[in-house]
């Protein structure tokens, strides 16, 4: 029930955001706000009373005792379509990352959005909603409509608040994004289909899905349906182009969300899916997508460096992060797998913290070009350190979350395939430049006259030090301490290893 | 022929909506009521409806050699008797206020649905033209019905004589077809013709017949190459009598042309599906391609109109391909699938025109000459109506099959019966023509959110002009947007049981 509780009030919050819309303009954003804390306190209280000890020496092959919680509904039984929710440590982390990055969206959007504020906490709060109904959601009819769901309210959201360019990069992004997934629910009907023969049951149910054989050729096929979906979403390239507009568009509570919880969702659509569905398509897919990651992580790195658009730039980075988690996924062996999650989360973290930096700095100055930026250090101290801290943590410096996930991903990737892991490592070297250079651009170096006068560049307030402070502490936690994550995700990412290998080794038999 | 108490039972609806034609008339005779005549006219189908409804379980009876009332056709004639109604409230709330006598228009739309009804039930191709031509000749007259309102622009004329021409060459198609078919196997009934067909295979006669027929029928359903009156047929008419040649007219030969293919298994002969597989794609890509040319929101909706035709298509096409397997399954999910995006395609539809009419209503239009259908005027309508505007988003997201909306599961039914029946090149054309769809369902999303110059404040006064009747239906159009696409279970289980028997 939690699951079902965790969805229905960010979108019963939502709704009331935008009636509040209609007594009064600053009243949403505190609807907005409530709403979320109430669904974190609720979701932190529910966790805190989990015993996960007990799933850890799970991984037993059914997967059954994976889940923490499960909740199942009938919906349209004459297709055999379920409300079936369910968590293991994998959703559980990346619900945690969703409800935190919620509130620091808010949070970044509360002094910067203005007009139609109702509409926009509506939105705001139902991608929120999309979002962890992709990451609970086990129907695949389920999870593709939530998949959708999630689509809309972003689009507005670029659409209606975003920046000079929005209504294309809206517009790009949401076609992207649908036909991807209109491909992705044709391998899903395909999938059922192939099931229906073998089986004589129509059920769009995961866990029905999983022991579906697959023939070689067809199987590439659906695998490469779903591939193409989550890849969109990741993004990795050659797919990835509509990333940069979306991201520089957004206004900054859009970024962040993007940055921080949609890009995960193409991420965790590669772990859950792909290799448990269809582990003999995967595996020789493998060296292609590994391949593919580390084109993503190399070439995102070059472009950012070559961008003077400081929401590009790191929209850019974002891609480079990524194709890590595409290596990690692909690499497919526990500790890759594991890397691949820790990015999700620290990269979720550092990128969102990223944007709002970045969304911050342009709703006082009104641009976002590096080129016009510099010296703001002296103006702005407590921005500059912030901005460097996580500059840092996104270049993957030890002893913060990045650093965890990076080199357990490589770590698993030279497993696998050395040299990929050699020159997914080549991308390691490159972040610093990139990172670096936008903190040399921007915080030092000469003062530009124009941002000189006293007043229009303000430091933080209190409330985005709260929220800076806050991902500053989780990203800390995570590359010093990371070890209560690694066991909470341990028994999940086991049981979907063992899935997958026991297919193949049924297979190959 | 005797007919038999069971017959005229079975006959009721169709009876009943003659009657109401020939009582509206006299009514007018004797005292021209504007509101009165529409009630009436609602009264009337609704009542029609409503003997429909009673029906629904009885087995299946042959009234006449021209006739079979059924499950098949009791479901398309309760569609086509609500779409009727709602089309009717929509002409109240836009021809009310308007100078002009507006009663006859009802006898009109009267007899326009007695054809559809006479189609959908029809299993003989006499009955079939005589439907066609009772729903044609009286559309005629409903486009061009504004002349005397709408002279400054002379749009309605126009489409009426597109409209009336065209039709008329279809219709030359369609008989001069049926004539082949009866020249090569003496039968008329589609019964006849099977049994024709089984002995002595698909002649020259029969083959060219079929191919005259699926031309004309192509021009009824706006498939392209035959779509090229459609953009100014919807542009000319007044916006409800759109809403109505965009539904019922559709709706109705759809369900002949199905039942006539399923009866006929023309599934078998490869040249017959072959035509229709280039139809379908050739809708959808041209269709949607054409839309993202437009400016005028009539016309865009008729350009999507003709892609989701297109869509139909594969849903179609997917009811014959069961050769495959020995297991009815996946003819029975593609007939489904029509039946479904049918429903979905004229709920939507409805709104979308609705919508249209609702702001094109004397007093609400800026512009008394032309409908409320420049893309210009849509700008900013978020903010001053709306309740309205987020139907209109949620119809256009139906439209473009997004989740929560009744379109969305509509093409998930296509999808479902394309991927069972590995139909796989025109699911890839029906994925690539609702990308292309994406651009302009969403560009009129985006004008709506803009803000509009001056616009003011959202007052809620501003809906004040709009006519209730009218917006009652939407209110209803949208909730059922929304809730069958939600929760599909109820409607399917109803068409699952309307399929079967016809199986």
């Amino acid at each position: 029930m939690i699951l079902i509780w965790l969805i229905l009030i960010l979108f019963i919050g939502g709704v009331a955001a935008w009636l509040a819309g209609g007594v009064n303009s600053k009243a949403p954003r505190v609807v907005a706000l409530i709403t979320v804390l109430i669904d974190l306190l609720l979701f932190l209280s529910y966790c805190s009373g989990l015993d996960l000890s007990t799933a850890i020496n799970a991984g037993d092959l059914a997967g059954s005792n994976v889940w923490i919680v499960q909740f199942m509904a009938p919906w349209i039984p004459q297709f055999g379509i379920n409300f079936l929710f369910a968590m293991d440590g994998v959703t559980l982390t990346l619900n945690l990352l969703t409800l935190f990055l919620g509130v620091v969206a808010i949070f970044a959007a509360w002094s910067e959005i203005d007009q139609k504020t109702g509409f926009f906490y509506f939105n705001l709060l139902w991608v929120l909603a999309g979002v962890i109904g992709v990451f609970t959601a086990l129907d695949l009819f389920l999870f593709f409509f939530f998949w959708e769901v999630m689509l809309i309210p972003m689009y507005l959201l670029i659409a209606v608040w975003g920046h000079e360019k929005k209504e294309y990069a809206a517009l790009k992004f949401f076609i992207f994004t649908q036909v991807s997934g209109l491909l992705m629910l044709l391998s899903i009907l395909a999938l059922v289909s192939i099931n229906y023969q073998q089986t004589g049951v129509i059920s769009f149910s995961y866990m029905d899905l999983l022991g579906t054989q697959t023939d070689s050729d067809v199987g590439m096929w659906i695998m490469l349906g779903f591939f193409v979906a989550f890849v969109v979403k990741l993004p990795g390239v050659p797919l990835h182009n509509w990333l940069p507009d979306a991201h520089t568009q957004a206004p900054t509570a859009g970024s962040v969300i993007l940055a921080g919880v949609l890009l995960k969702t193409g991420a965790y659509g590669l772990l859950r899916f792909i290799f448990p569905l269809f582990p003999e398509a995967a595996t020789a897919f493998a060296p292609i997508a590994m391949t593919l990651g580390v084109i993503s992580v190399l070439y995102g790195a070059k472009l950012a460096f070559a961008q003077y658009d400081m929401k590009r730039l790191i929209a850019y980075t974002s891609i480079s992060h990524m194709g890590f988690i595409l290596i990690g996924v692909f690499a497919w062996n526990t500790l890759a797998l594991q890397g691949a999650v820790m990015q999700m989360l620290a990269h979720g973290v550092s990128s969102a913290a990223l944007f709002a930096l970045a969304g911050g700095l342009q709703h006082r100055l009104h641009t976002r070009d590096l080129r016009e930026m510099g010296g703001f250090w002296t103006i702005v101290p407590r921005t500059g350190a912030i901005a460097l801290f996580f500059l840092i943590a996104a270049l993957g410096l030890p002893g913060l979350g990045n650093f965890v996930g990076e080199s357990m991903v490589l770590f698993g990737a030279f497993i696998a395939s050395p040299t990929v892991a050699v020159f997914a490592t080549i991308g390691v070297i490159f972040a610093p430049v990139y990172a670096l250079k936008v903190a040399q651009d921007a915080f030092q170096g000469e003062t530009n006259s124009r941002f000189d006068v006293s007043g229009k560049l303000t430091d933080l307030a209190p409330h985005e030090l709260l929220m800076m402070g806050s991902m500053i502490a989780v990203l800390v936690v995570m590359g010093l301490y990371p070890q209560p994550l690694i066991d909470t995700l341990a028994p999940a990412i086991d049981s979907m290893h063992q899935l997958a290998q026991a297919q193949i080794s049924v297979i190959g038999r | 022929m005797n007919l038999t108490t069971g017959d005229i039972l079975a006959l009721l609806p169709i009876i009943l909506v003659t009657a109401t034609s020939v009582v509206v008339m006299l009514m007018i005779a004797f005292k021209r009521n504007h509101s009165l005549t529409a009630l009436l006219t609602v009264a009337g189908l609704a009542a029609a409806a409503f003997a429909g409804m009673n029906q629904l379980g009885q087995p299946s009876l042959q009234v006449t050699p021209l006739l079979v009332i059924d499950q098949y056709s009791g479901f398309f004639n309760l569609v086509i008797l609500s779409t009727s109604i709602a089309v009717a409230i929509f002409c109240h709330g836009y021809f009310d206020k308007r100078e002009g006598l507006p009663e006859e228009l009802y006898i009109l739309l009267l007899t326009t649905t007695l054809g559809a009804q006479v189609m959908v039930s029809a299993n003989h191709f006499v009955s079939f033209f005589l439907g066609l031509e009772i729903l044609g000749i009286s559309l005629f007259a409903l486009i061009a019905y504004p002349v005397t309102t709408l002279t400054k622009s002379g749009l309605p004329l126009e489409a009426a004589s597109k409209y009336l021409v065209l039709s008329g060459v279809s219709t030359g198609f369609l008989a001069f077809g049926m004539a082949l078919i009866y020249a090569s196997s003496g039968a008329m009934s589609l019964v006849d013709f099977k049994v024709a067909l089984s002995s002595s295979g698909l002649e020259y006669y029969a083959v060219g017949g079929i191919a005259m027929m699926v031309a004309g029928l192509a021009f009824k359903l706006s498939l392209v190459p035959f779509h090229m009156w459609t953009p100014d047929v919807y542009q000319g008419a007044p916006a409800p009598i759109t809403a109505f040649v965009a539904t019922v007219s559709k709706a109705a030969v759809l369900a002949f042309l199905l039942r006539a293919f399923a009866l006929l298994d023309a599934y078998q002969y490869e040249s017959v599906v072959f035509v229709i597989v280039a139809l379908a794609m050739a809708s959808m890509l041209v269709g949607n391609l054409l839309a993202l040319l437009q400016t005028n929101v009539k016309r865009i909706l008729a350009y999507s109109s003709i892609a989701h035709l297109g869509y139909i298509m594969v849903a179609f096409l997917a009811a014959g391909s069961s050769d495959l397997k020995s297991d009815v399954a996946p003819q029975l999910l593609a007939v489904e699938a029509v039946a479904y995006y049918i429903v979905a395609y004229i709920v939507t539809t409805l709104a979308g025109f609705g919508i249209i009419s609702l702001f094109s209503s004397a007093g609400a239009a800026p512009d008394e000459t032309r409908d409320f259908d420049q893309i210009d005027d849509y700008e900013g309508l978020f903010w001053t109506h709306p309740w309205l505007a987020s139907v209109f988003t949620v119809t256009l997201l139906s439209l473009a099959g997004i989740p929560l909306t009744i379109g969305f599961i509509g093409k998930f039914y296509i999808l479902a019966a394309g991927v069972h029946n590995a139909m796989w090149s025109l699911l890839f054309v029906l994925v690539v023509g609702s990308g292309i769809g994406l651009f302009y369902y969403l560009r009129l999303i985006i004008v709506m959110a803009r803000n509009a110059d001056g616009a003011v404040a959202p007052a809620s006064g501003s809906n004040l002009s709009l006519p209730s009747g009218g917006r009652w239906v939407i209110g209803v159009l949208a909730l059922l947007i929304v809730w069958l696409g939600v929760n599909p279970s109820p409607l399917i289980d109803f068409i699952r049981a309307m399929a079967q028997t016809m199986g």
